[in-house]
């Protein structure tokens, strides 16, 4: 069972410097076979939402979702089934500082 | 009795009794809880058909259990599910049905702590815990939370397909994880018992439906955990309030405080069974939140009279409570206790911080609190202005017309230019 892992920062959160390092965490469950893919996102100052309306594209800058959340990174895992999902997003340590949400892949 | 009597009489007993076991041996088989359901309620149509005619079978829990599966066999190799699925449930072997037998990996355990999954929100874990561990129709979950069928069946709807989507798995937690998972289960049920008990809308006081599907789910859950004494703690407290609910309203469905309860109206063999319950728990000494309410709940129910309260214990009780679960509330209910054993001055003292911090605002128990304090400190004005403000707050009818009466007694107090002495 796949999850898709949105790594979200809360606003004005404050980690000491190293605390957020998730190279450890990488390590460990690409190790394990549990993490497929993922990375670090650039901040919404780069994001462009994309829309078509009547065959015109239109663009907005930022993202589709003004939160005061900022969706930092993300990590798609393969796992047995929720519980075990939750147990490696909560070891991510973004978890400690900001959110994490685990979403099932539809297929 | 006439053997459809006799029949009707067996089939409700094996629906208390076996109905949570089907379901959760067929969730574990199929995986598919509106299926497991389905074909548990089938089976339970058929034996309300032939047991009158064949009569009860000798062990009705296997025949209904068999029945299901068969049923399920059936439903299954009709929509052509994967052929490797269909030999596993055919060749299960059933659940061992003998009486008593505790087993962690029992499956109603595992129904229970699956329904009440944290990832799960209280609204659905109440519902499907009362759909597929108490076996309640929707309709009568509806009607107990007061909201139409519509409504409740899509929650339950949806609280399945998160189970089944999410893949939440179907089993009781490791060991490290029960205290934790537990906590939640113990919250259900409290949640359960407090919407029949307290009654937070509406025009009935008590739901009894409701208060005792909880103790019925608490005793199942203390029958299958012996050794977690946070269950007996919860059972004991259920218990112990639920034996006072008899005297909590009046002929004219009005609240009756507890000062003015008629205890002989309380039920004693239920007080026994609870206090019995509670030292068994304390016993094991791992205390709890659950243990130390039903310590409160046990100090209430066993003094013959308000006077004859140990109301210094409970004030330490509430002490000891906020230990274990600190709250708003937990204070106000110390603050009411303190105010028995030392007098409505040192309550009020206690009220004071609690008012200012305003974390109770919205909730008629603080003014209503503070307006009982003021009348028996003879400060009627005070403690009439403080019932008006509880009177706005108050959401259940039982509630409003206690107040309203006594707000009535206080502007008459006060209107007499507190000639009236203290009432004590």
């Amino acid at each position: 069972m796949k999850y898709l892992l949105l790594i979200c920062t809360d606003e004005g959160f404050d980690a000491p410097p190293g605390e957020l390092d998730p190279t450890a965490w990488v390590e460990e469950t690409d190790r394990a076979g549990i993490r497929l893919l993922g990375d670090r996102l650039r901040p919404s100052g780069d994001v462009t939402t994309v829309r078509v309306r009547d065959g015109a594209v239109l663009l907005t800058d930022g993202p589709f979702a003004e939160t005061k959340e900022e969706m930092g990174g993300f990590d798609l895992i393969e796992c047995a089934d929720l519980d075990e999902a939750i147990e490696v997003a909560a070891r991510h340590p973004m978890a400690r500082f900001g959110m994490i949400e685990v979403r099932p892949l539809w297929g | 009795m006439s053997p459809a009597t006799t029949a009707r009489a067996a089939v409700a007993d094996a629906w208390q009794g076996e109905w949570s076991r089907i379901v959760g041996a067929l969730i574990r088989h199929t995986g598919d809880w509106d299926l497991a359901e389905e074909c548990a309620q089938d089976a339970f149509t058929r034996a309300l058909e032939r047991w009158p005619l064949d009569g009860v079978p000798a062990r009705p829990g296997a025949w209904l259990m068999t029945t299901a599966r068969n049923r399920a066999v059936d439903r299954l190799r009709r929509a052509t599910v994967e052929a490797a699925k269909l030999r596993e449930l055919a060749a299960a072997p059933l659940p061992s049905l003998a009486a008593g037998e505790v087993d962690v990996q029992d499956d109603r355990l595992r129904l229970i702590f699956t329904c009440c999954h944290p990832a799960l929100s209280d609204e659905a874990r109440v519902a499907l815990t009362l759909r597929t561990v108490a076996g309640l129709g929707t309709g009568e979950i509806a009607r107990a939370f007061l909201v139409s069928e519509r409504t409740m069946g899509q929650r339950l709807f949806r609280a399945k397909s998160k189970i089944r989507h999410a893949r939440i798995p179907f089993r009781v937690p490791p060991r490290e994880e029960l205290p934790a998972r537990l906590d939640g289960v113990l919250r259900v049920l409290y949640l359960l018992f407090n919407e029949g008990y307290a009654a937070t809308a509406g025009p009935v006081p008590v739901r009894a439906d409701l208060t005792g599907e909880a103790i019925r789910l608490a005793r199942l859950l203390a029958g299958l955990l012996p050794d977690e004494p946070e269950v007996g703690g919860l059972l004991a407290l259920l218990l112990l309030q639920n034996a006072r609910s008899a005297a909590r309203t009046d002929a004219a469905g009005d609240f009756v405080p507890l000062a003015d309860q008629d205890r002989s109206r309380w039920d004693a063999a239920r007080i026994a069974e609870g206090v019995a319950v509670l030292d068994r728990a304390l016993g094991r000494r791992r205390p709890g939140a659950y243990q130390v309410q039903a310590a409160v709940a046990a100090c209430h129910a066993t003094a013959p009279g308000p006077e004859e309260t140990d109301w210094r214990q409970i004030a330490l009780l509430y002490g000891e409570l906020a230990r274990w679960a600190p709250g708003p509330v937990v204070e106000l209910n110390r603050a009411v206790a303190v105010a028995m054993a030392e007098g409505p001055a040192a309550g009020l003292a206690l009220l004071a911080p609690l008012t200012a911090a305003g974390t109770l605002d919205g909730y008629h128990l603080l003014p209503a609190t503070r307006a009982d304090l003021l009348r028996r400190l003879g400060r009627h004005r005070e403690a009439a202005l403080a019932y008006r403000e509880a009177l706005t707050l108050a959401t259940s009818d039982t509630d409003r017309r206690y107040l309203a009466a006594r707000l009535e007694t206080a502007t008459q107090s006060a209107a007499d230019g507190g000639r009236a002495r203290p009432a004590g």
